[in-house]
């Protein structure tokens, strides 16, 4: 099996189904119970949340856990909009987000919430310039995704931080769900408020993620319950989930600081040999793009027949956002970026992980080749 | 080319004549300690300065870990650059223009400290700041208020250019002020009053008092977490706990209940002088702040004190509390003393404690204890030890992550 969708989800690491699993036998106390029991769960509860907070160069109390990126993205935006609502009710985000934001700010604008939605370039980034003139004095959220889920572009996020440093008023959220031990994101630099993670993005398992929350931002909680994770986040705490989501973190940023430029290697391969293949038209930007997502289309057949073409083979990629891909039709995200609508119909995404080879990616490549061949001559 | 040495600078020690081989060689060996998480780092102690070699380490986390190091007045990135002109040159463009973002000024200033290099401290200005003025634009000189100051140092065996100084924690060196026993209650003050002890080159203890079952066990734990925060300023750590629950119940039962609070701290104070004694301290530190709260009033500290000669440092005394809270913030304290259990100085609380109370009255009623020395030498006798150490934060759970 090769198996390259791993932006849709990632196989766990066998290392953290075990620790799940010891902690859901051994701790499985509630973490707010006052017997020693409880404490011990706590006493588990704040080491994962100070390693998880070390990993982001963030404190403690700066983190709040969650179910992943979608409930993440949520409370970043609803939260803080409905928080900041007197000050103004203008948000500014890209048409390129995932669903998890998009419709989250469609929904901001169905009660009453006036939304910019910036425009993107060929490569999938937005013009600072048309970021700084959307600003008005009723801004108070602006969103953005570091890196895109079906393109690997990569949005300017720390020039976007500087500009956004000039008007103090407005929070700052990125969705970082895909960059995770991919593409580093350094908060303080960038100047980021809220930064949402998730869990099975990066060896982890469904359901746990965590929301950086920069001390003295406050949220207006999704969730109103009892007090866990500063009152944002109410309900009993996962605590094996939020522990193996440490350790998922720890591992895969072991990873990448090991290997390097090893997944560079293989998308610049893939780049290059699927770029010269004739009928494929590469959709992710060349240079300055995440090196774990390779998006392209072929012209004139359908994504869905190409997937279970390469699936005969035990291949496995997808055909754009997991989130989005049971949707018809062209990807609003490669429209966005001013991809033709037959092209933007037809795309496929291959995503990688640190437990990839070059020797699939040059099998996979074969097979692409071949099938692109065989199905051309079939549509003919 | 990269930011590839800091140089650590002292800041009152070259002011102790004397002393200032000994506070050196403290600081040193805690800059040495405080690396130890970077083996590939390498530090070198030079006449008024610790050079140190980042062999390829991101320098952010190491300025960070040197800005928890009291004694230290600055850390500079640096560039090491041969004694040769025209090098020099070309490093200290670079380094400016890694710490330069945009249009602005700054100035150049050199010094030779080994003479026989051959270009003056004065002609160097000249010659880099010319260099850097054709090489860069919109970029001006200004003597008085660079936004960048790009220092020179000309050593016998390299030179170091630097234009990004990080300010560092003052203080003294911890280690070369004697040692003092810090009573630790789990609140916000006095984990600052250690911090502020620290600073002025005092080794700590610290000591809690624990009432199981009226405390919990994470109030216990809450004590070693700021504790554990401590070491990262003070390096090792002792932290004594006292089991008092015992000496809590006479006092509920034999003293009037307004002054059951002010008996209680000459009891924790006795405590606290015995401890420091068997640990060769030679003072205690606490939280104390005046006008706060019922027993941290004049009077209150009066009818109190009276127990003890040893010196009492208390740092935060005439601060306010907004004042406090900030500092807990700075020092990551702050959230782990919000956490809500209850301490030992609040459960037997009485519901009306005196303000005032008599130093007279207190003696008088402290006697109704017949075997006070008694109960405080075993109190003292079977308090519980815990080691806390910077780089061994706690082992538990490690299997797990």
């Amino acid at each position: 099996m090769i198996y390259f969708d791993n932006s849709a989800t990632t196989r766990p690491y066998e290392e953290v189904v075990q620790t799940f699993a010891a902690v859901s036998k051994q701790y499985f106390a509630n973490p707010s119970s006052l017997h020693a029991k409880g404490g011990e769960a706590e006493r588990l509860l704040n080491k994962a949340r100070q390693n998880i907070a070390a990993y982001m160069d963030a404190e403690p109390s700066e983190i709040i856990f969650t179910s992943g990126g979608t409930e993440g993205n949520n409370i970043a935006i609803k939260g803080s909009a409905i928080e900041n609502k007197e000050r103004g009710m203008h948000l500014i985000t890209t048409m390129t987000e995932h669903a998890s934001v998009y419709e989250t700010f469609n929904y901001l604008e169905s009660i009453g919430f006036s939304v910019t939605y910036l425009n993107v370039n060929s490569n999938g980034q937005i013009s600072l310039e048309e970021l700084e003139n959307s600003i008005t004095d009723k801004t108070t959220l602006v969103s953005i995704l570091h890196v895109n889920n079906e393109t690997g572009a990569v949005q300017p996020v720390e020039e976007i931080g500087k500009i956004l440093a000039a008007h103090p008023k407005i929070i700052y959220h990125v969705d970082h769900v895909q960059g995770v031990g991919k593409v580093p994101l350094d908060l303080k630099r960038a100047g980021i408020d809220l930064c949402t993670i998730s869990g099975h993005k990066f060896h982890g398992l469904k359901g746990t993620g965590a929301l950086y929350v920069r001390s003295g931002i406050r949220l207006s909680p999704l969730f109103t319950g009892g007090e866990q994770e500063g009152r944002i986040r109410a309900g009993t705490e996962n605590v094996a989930g939020i522990v193996s989501l440490a350790k998922a973190m720890r591992m895969t940023l072991d990873e990448a600081k090991q290997k390097g430029s090893f997944l560079k290697e293989i998308h610049s391969y893939l780049y290059n040999s699927l770029s010269s293949v004739p009928g494929i038209a590469v959709n992710s930007p060349q240079t300055g793009a995440a090196p774990h997502i390779l998006n392209f289309s072929i012209d004139g057949i359908k994504p869905e027949v190409f997937i279970h073409t390469l699936e005969e083979q035990q291949i496995y990629v997808s055909t754009r956002s997991a989130c989005s891909s049971k949707k018809a039709g062209a990807s609003r995200i490669l429209l966005a970026m001013g991809i033709k609508d037959s092209l933007a119909s037809s795309a496929i995404r291959i995503s990688l992980s640190y437990e990839n080879t070059m020797h699939e990616a040059e099998i996979v490549v074969e097979t692409i080749k071949k099938a692109v061949k065989n199905l051309k001559e079939v549509m003919r | 080319m990269n930011y590839d040495h800091i140089v650590v600078r002292y800041g009152e020690l070259s002011l102790k004549g004397k002393n200032r081989r000994h506070f050196e060689s403290q600081l040193f060996e805690t800059v040495k300690k405080k690396l130890k998480p970077f083996p590939a780092l390498k530090a070198m102690k030079a006449f008024d300065r610790i050079n140190i070699d980042l062999n390829g380490e991101d320098y952010s986390p190491v300025v960070k870990k040197l800005q928890e190091v009291f004694g230290i007045h600055a850390i500079s990135l640096a560039v090491k650059s041969e004694n040769d002109l025209e090098m020099i040159k070309a490093a200290a463009l670079e380094a400016f223009r890694k710490a330069n973002t945009g249009p602005g000024t700054f100035k150049i200033s050199a010094r030779r400290a080994y003479k026989h290099f051959p270009v003056g401290s004065q002609e160097l200005n000249r010659e880099v700041g010319a260099h850097i003025l054709i090489n860069t634009e919109n970029i001006t000189v200004d003597v008085h208020k660079p936004d960048i100051d790009v220092r020179i140092e000309v050593k016998e065996n390299a030179t170091y250019i630097s234009c990004i100084t990080f300010p560092g924690a003052g203080g003294l060196p911890v280690g070369v002020g004697g040692k003092a026993m810090l009573m630790l209650s789990g609140g916000i003050d006095s984990p600052v009053a250690g911090y502020l002890t620290l600073k002025r080159g005092v080794r700590i203890e610290g000591l809690h008092f624990h009432s199981p079952p009226f405390t919990s066990e994470r109030a216990k734990q809450k004590v070693v977490d700021l504790t554990q925060e401590l070491t990262r300023f003070g390096g090792k750590i002792k932290l004594h706990v006292v089991h008092f629950t015992e000496i809590q119940k006479i006092i509920k039962d034999k003293i009037p209940a307004s002054y059951s609070m002010t008996i209680m701290r000459r009891v924790m104070l006795r405590i606290a002088e015995q401890i420091a004694e068997k640990n060769n301290a030679m003072a205690i530190a606490n939280g104390e702040n005046l006008g706060q709260v019922a027993s941290q009033t004049m009077h209150s500290m009066y009818a109190i004190n009276e127990v003890t000669n040893m010196p009492i440092l208390r740092p935060v005394i005439t601060m306010d509390k907004i004042e406090i809270v900030d500092i807990a913030q700075k020092i990551g304290t702050f959230d782990i003393s919000i956490r809500p259990y209850e301490d030992c100085c609040t459960i037997f609380l009485p519901s009306a404690p005196k303000t005032k109370p008599k130093r007279e009255k207190a003696i008088r009623f402290e006697q109704y204890i017949e075997n006070l020395d008694e109960l405080v030498a075993r109190a003292v006798e079977q308090a519980e030890t815990i080691f806390l150490d910077e780089n061994k934060t706690t082992e538990e759970f490690s299997d797990l992550f």
